[in-house]
């Protein structure tokens, strides 16, 4: 199973990547990706408590969970506007 | 309308394409890129979007004011990339027969877009540059 990963303002920053494709193993929720990530760059994890997970270009809880070739994406406070 | 750019946002230009001889109002919003934030001199702002949810949002926006306002139609621009004070970085405009849901509408778009729609800015000071994020 293939996903594609984007990270958005700081969280690029803190990866050095705007996106990446990883296969995220079994049954994985989209936190589990983040987690997963934390790992390698630990500079993502003091932004987990504000982050807000975004599963094919919809906002979803922690516990959504990941399908082959979805898209999701890991999303600072917005500051738009 | 609802659109993401990286030129300038010609507010006339979706005005006259949204007003029609019934409308008895055009409200317009811009928010504008400022000087100074924090305490620190600004001299530009880099915007960053995802780009396929913003547009989706900025569409479900219009959608919300359209049916909790009496208005007739909504436009909603973001400009993207690196923008110099006075620069508008987005615009609302919105068309009604009256004006209460015209400025209603137009607070209620601006409003909800700064919390719903993930577009993210990058202040840029004399002396190096911040990510903002929340706050809104």
């Amino acid at each position: 199973m293939t996903i594609r990963v984007l990270f958005f303002a700081s969280l690029a920053d803190a990866t050095g990547m705007r996106e990446a494709e990883v296969d995220p193993g079994l049954h994985p929720d989209v936190a589990s990706v983040f987690t997963e990530f934390a790992r390698k760059f630990p500079k993502l994890e003091a932004h987990r408590a504000s982050l807000l997970y975004a599963l094919n270009s919809e906002f979803v809880a922690p516990d959504a969970a990941v399908s082959d070739g979805d898209e999701v994406a890991f999303l600072p406070p917005v500051s738009g506007g | 309308m609802f659109h993401l750019v990286r030129e300038p946002i010609d507010v006339e230009r979706i005005r006259d394409a949204l007003v029609r001889p019934e409308d008895g109002a055009v409200a317009v919003f811009q928010g504008v890129v400022r000087n100074h934030a924090r305490g620190r001199r600004v001299t530009a702002i880099e915007y960053h979007a995802y780009e396929s949810m913003a547009l989706r949002k900025l569409e479900e926006i219009g959608a919300r004011a359209r049916t909790e306002f009496a208005i007739r139609e909504i436009a909603i621009v973001h400009r993207l990339g690196r923008l110099e004070p006075t620069e508008a970085s987005v615009a609302i405009v919105v068309v009604s027969a009256h004006r209460a849901a015209a400025f209603d509408s137009c607070r209620f778009a601006i409003d909800t877009l700064k919390k719903i729609v993930p577009i993210w800015k990058k202040e840029i000071y004399e002396g190096g540059e911040v990510w903002i994020e929340g706050g809104n």
